[in-house]
């Protein structure tokens, strides 16, 4: 079995940011992107304090610095688009080191990148401190609908059953010869895919009847409570009312 | 609603069904396995052992012939006390173990049934240690050994303290030691057993009483040892003692 990729970005740890209650910390998390996201672009001190916060964070929770800049590899395609924005932007140019660049498409890109960024490194902390089966409480808590929190569950438990499954198949027909070199190869891949898929659908069908044997009746039930106190409360939201006070200082004097 | 204390575990009583595809399975069953009894069912591939099996809990129905659990029919109404009462490993520990970790998955039979906080957690705690797993409660399932996995897959079902346990090929991709675990494990309990197989050693090993399905009815039944001992009977359903594997009862 390959370890499970679903548990790699979790830090084990007993820090404070670790304790708290994971709905309390989805809550944090969410609020404090959606504040970096309404913080107007030009307060460029803003983002520095935002960063700021969240390397507060992290210094708390003892998240090596290093670990979130492997991880941070996630935001490469933004990074690849934010890139290209000042040579695609219409309007106004100035010139760096000859290259005539749209200053309006500069703005743009450091608006994506800026964002883009605080936001990926927020969820690698969520996702550090938090282990999966405490955010999916956390999400059942926070009411989420039942059944997308039963969806998440099934995926995270079978991710790896299925990768390991996807893996055995590859070695199969390696074993017998198999190469992927060109596009001759797609149809034997789409068996492949077929077939999985197939195996998928039926262990879920077996999954649902080993379920209906355990007295399963369409809700999954509340096996740990993971209520938190209004001083946990308090403690997360300490960041996204910190970031609220940048945000708000930010557009007064925009 | 507490068992019939002096009715069978298990009573299969003329059982016959035919999926909706026309293909018939189940050609009239007749099964009694009495309280405390450990009973293996034997039988070849397609004879109809799986079919039996979900009609036990009332997966499948709408065949003729009635099955009871401790006195209760398997019947819609009591769907919910008929599916504690019978305990189903399947084959697969992946099929059984869907949640995040040992733990949850072993509380969540009983927390279909409305158990919830202390009383909860001492399920979960005896039944894991009742399969020898305590110590790995809280890691996700797919960090366990296929052994344990399936001995996992038994406490999942044993918390719901059932009447009858029902393994499904039970010593299936299982290494002998872990084979020997889980014989331990199985014989330190005190819960009636049908354990459906074509392992006939471990048959021998762990149930005193067999029974053979094929084509779907009940074609032998009585003590493993004479069973085993009789190859013509073997040999007309398709089971074998493996190569060099002889009896000493």
């Amino acid at each position: 079995m390959g370890a499970g990729h679903a548990h790699r970005l979790h830090v084990p740890g007993t820090s404070v940011v670790h304790r708290l209650g994971p709905q309390c910390k989805l809550v944090a998390a969410v609020t404090f992107v959606v504040l970096v996201v309404l913080t107007p672009p030009h307060q460029v001190w803003a983002f520095a304090g935002f960063a700021a916060l969240l390397a507060a964070v992290a210094t708390i929770a003892r998240v090596p610095l290093p670990l979130v800049a492997r991880r941070m590899v996630v935001e490469v395609p933004f990074v690849l688009f934010a890139l290209a924005m000042p040579f695609l932007t219409p309007g106004e140019r100035i010139e760096v080191a000859g290259v005539p660049l749209s200053v309006a498409g500069l703005w743009a890109a450091w608006n994506v990148l800026a964002k883009a960024t605080l936001g990926v490194v927020t969820s690698i902390l969520l996702a550090a401190t938090t282990d999966l089966r405490m955010l999916l409480l956390g999400l059942e808590r926070l009411r989420l609908p039942g059944l997308l929190v039963q969806i998440m569950t099934f995926m995270v438990r079978y991710s790896d059953v299925i990768t390991d499954e996807l893996r055995r198949m590859r070695i199969a027909r390696t074993a017998r010869g198999f190469e992927a070199k060109d596009v001759r190869a797609l149809p034997v891949l789409a068996h492949s895919a077929g077939a999985l898929f197939i195996r998928s659908y039926e262990r879920g069908e077996r999954v649902h009847l080993a379920m209906l044997s355990r007295g399963y009746t369409g809700r999954m039930p509340t096996v740990a409570d993971v209520a938190a106190p209004p001083r946990e409360w308090a403690t997360a939201l300490l960041l996204p009312t910190l970031a609220a006070v940048v945000t708000l200082t930010a557009w007064a004097l925009a | 609603m507490t068992p019939d204390q002096g009715a069978p575990s298990l009573v299969v009583d003329g059982l016959a069904f035919a999926y909706p595809d026309g293909h018939q399975a189940l050609f009239g069953v007749d099964l009694v396995v009495e309280r405390g009894e450990r009973v293996a069912l034997l039988g070849p591939n397609g004879a109809g052992k799986t079919t039996l099996v979900l009609h036990l809990n009332g997966i499948l129905t709408g065949g003729r012939g009635r099955v009871t659990v401790a006195g209760l029919d398997v019947a819609p109404k009591h769907l919910r006390e008929i599916r504690r009462r019978v305990g189903i490993v399947f084959q697969d520990p992946d099929d059984q173990l869907f949640m995040p970790s040992v733990r949850d998955d072993v509380a969540f039979g009983p927390a279909n049934l409305g158990l919830r906080g202390a009383e909860l957690d001492e399920r979960v705690e005896q039944a894991l240690a009742t399969v020898r797993l305590s110590e790995l409660a809280d890691r996700p399932p797919h960090h366990l050994s296929f052994g344990q996995r399936r001995r996992a897959a038994v406490a999942t079902v044993l918390a719901m303290r059932p009447e009858i346990l029902v393994l499904d090929e039970p010593s299936s991709n299982l290494d002998p030691a872990s084979r020997r675990e889980l014989a331990e494990v199985l014989e330190s309990l005190d819960v009636t057993v049908l354990m459906v197989t074509h392992d006939l050693p471990y048959a021998a090993q762990l149930c005193p009483r067999s029974v053979i399905l094929s084509a779907g009815v009940v074609a032998a039944d009585g003590p493993t040892p004479k069973l085993l001992a009789d190859t013509e009977l073997l040999a007309a359903h398709r089971l074998e003692l493996p190569y060099g594997f002889s009896l000493d009862a």
